[in-house]
């Protein structure tokens, strides 16, 4: 009954979201809604990257790759056909490839597809190491894609990028993209295929024993991570309107890491907050860029950098009391809501008692 | 139910298992002593294929079971209490008991075993929604059971289920062995504390370094001379 209740109250959340995201597409200036888009794309890779690392345990640093490779297929085939002989100026465009057009949701699944597909090749072997090992080894298979994306210049425009892909700076869509994903990784998780994931993160020899395939859920988990962030890659490209391989080098992981460190390794709801964070937390810390006066006088400290120290100070301080991030291992649930919003204070009262 | 035979098991060059050969009849709690390094977890870890032998064989009802997975082989009513507990520690007391079901479809067969679980252990009902961790070792123990039971295995193994805990939990949890045995479930025991795994054995093996070295009932056991010597701490006279 209490499912019943919370899959309705789900259902209505979303929809009042997707209303607000109207009211958002409809009012709001297009540089408000690029960060609100960039939340919501962040948000997606942050799961996806949440999915193997937070769930399954598997310390994976393959993000950036996987993107690419999303990124890379709504690059080939949004461009107008047109528009594509200014693109591959230098190179050609491969003459299979050059009237191939796709609309943007094939394209993006597409590229889902495929980077989940690279994801179970490189997974078969790297999937066998733990920890450290397995983060190198991820690494590297990122950096692989990327540097095989800038050498198959027929295909890709090499290291010119990708221009000309039609801008979405489209709330709605964007949303409805984040909200599947949401919806999907859920289902997922809340399954025995998200409960064996957690078996084989606490501990790999007792779900062994128990009868849990390591290597089948690693690779799944693996996989569905891949999924969403060619995905998520997909809808980055397509936000930003153009795509190029200096976009993915392997700092850019270490963003959706800090989401999901910061939001609690393993926990769906953190990642949305984690992203939401970051992600403004960088555009709107612009103002300890610019030069200010208090009283006349300029404070010497305020020009362009000192934003990034004040965010890593914020997130030092974040890692040092919040060691699991802000939600840990917990979701946020509609039990949660309600119990707080009929004894708002309840909750301050207990935690007081516990953590003395 | 379970018969071994000749195992040779090497981790690289060295043989924990040097051929050994063991049989567990149904219904039965057989249980094996040995000293550390005497390659008793191996054997239980070779028999749940988490670890592949060199040579020599497995049968589980007359089924050659060498070269299964592990998951094949709990499937078929095998499964393993590993050494240390091994609970999943940030996961609630009800979810490391619904991942021993993993392999099961049944819902309602799982409500079923999962009350009968907690009418074996109320401790465990008790502390439902507690993380795993937080239990004491004794109520671990108890957990790591009880996973192990939701997979309603024929033969239960145990890997050293006294490891560190108190003489009046131990006393406890062999009361639970015997009567997890007394509702029809085979067992396998391995254990350091001779005393204990002797009396409430039917038949024992006695392992040193990758060799059997005697066997007998457990009664026979706990009076021979030497095992009193070697493993239950008495001089002989």
């Amino acid at each position: 009954m209490n499912n019943k209740r919370n899959i309705m109250l789900t259902i209505a959340a979303l929809v009042i979201l997707f209303g607000v995201a109207c009211f958002v597409q409809a009012e709001v200036n297009s540089y408000v809604r690029r960060i609100i888009n960039l939340c919501l794309v962040y948000a997606i890779i942050g799961l996806s990257m949440n999915v193997t690392n937070g769930f399954a345990g598997q310390f994976s640093l393959g993000q950036a790759g996987f993107m690419a490779i999303g990124a890379y297929m709504v690059g080939i085939f949004t461009v107008p056909v047109e528009l594509r002989a200014d693109v591959f100026y230098a190179v050609p465009m491969n003459p299979h490839l050059v009237n191939v057009y796709m609309p943007l949701w094939m394209a993006l699944i597409l590229g889902g597809v495929l980077a989940a597909f690279v994801a179970g090749i490189i997974g078969t072997p790297v999937l066998r190491l733990r920890g450290d090992y397995l983060a190198i080894a991820t690494l590297g298979f990122s950096e692989i894609i990327r540097i095989v994306i800038t050498n198959a210049t027929s295909i890709t425009n090499g290291a010119l990028g990708i221009k000309n892909i039609p801008p979405l700076n489209d709330v709605r869509y964007i949303f409805m993209a984040a909200a599947i994903s949401y919806v999907l990784i859920t289902l997922l998780l809340n399954s025995s295929y998200g409960r064996a994931f957690k078996a084989i993160r606490e501990d790999e020899i007792a779900a062994e024993a128990m009868g849990i395939s390591l290597f089948y859920h690693k690779n799944l988990a693996f996989m569905v991570s891949a999924f969403f962030a060619g995905i998520g890659g997909g809808l980055y490209g397509a936000l930003l309107g153009t795509v190029d391989p200096k976009n993915f080098l392997f700092t850019l992981t270490y963003n959706f890491l800090l989401i999901i460190v910061l939001g609690g390794m393993g926990s769906v709801t953190g990642s949305m907050f984690g992203a939401i964070i970051v992600t403004a937390g960088l555009e709107y810390l612009r103002l300890f860029d610019e030069p200010m006066e208090l009283m006349g006088i300029a404070i010497p400290l305020f020009r362009p950098g000192l934003r990034m120290v004040v965010f890593s100070i914020l997130l030092m301080v974040c890692v040092l009391f919040w060691r699991r991030g802000i939600m840990g291992t917990n979701e946020l649930t509609w039990e949660k809501i309600i119990s707080f919003v009929k004894h708002p204070l309840s909750g301050f009262r207990k935690k007081g008692v516990q953590g003395k | 139910m379970l018969k071994v035979r000749d195992l040779v098991v090497a981790y690289g060059g060295i043989e924990a298992l040097k051929g050994i050969s063991v049989d567990v009849p149904d219904g039965q709690i057989v249980t094996l002593i040995g000293a550390n390094g005497a390659g008793k977890s191996t054997l239980l870890r070779t028999i749940m294929g988490l670890v592949k032998p060199r040579s020599g064989s497995v049968e589980y009802n007359e089924e050659n079971i060498k070269d299964l997975n592990s998951q094949h082989i709990v499937s078929r009513g095998i499964t393993l209490v590993p050494e240390g507990r091994r609970v999943f520690p940030n996961l609630t007391v009800l979810e490391n008991l619904r991942i021993g079901a993993y392999l099961r479809k049944d819902e309602e067969g799982i409500a079923k075993d999962i009350k009968r679980i907690y009418e074996l252990f109320p401790r465990l009902e008790e502390r439902n929604w507690q993380m795993a961790g937080t239990l004491s070792g004794g109520e671990q123990q108890m957990l790591a059971l009880g996973r192990a039971l939701m997979s309603r295995p024929k033969l239960i193994m145990m890997d050293e289920p006294s490891l560190g805990l108190a003489p009046l939990v131990i006393k406890d949890i062999f009361n639970i062995i015997r009567r997890i045995n007394e509702s029809g479930t085979t067992v396998l025991l391995v254990e350091q504390n001779a005393n204990m795994a002797l009396k409430v054995a039917h038949h024992a093996y006695v392992l040193e370094t990758g060799r059997i070295k005697t066997e007998g009932s457990g009664r026979e056991l706990l009076e021979n001379e030497e095992i009193k010597e070697a493993y239950l701490g008495k001089k002989k006279k």
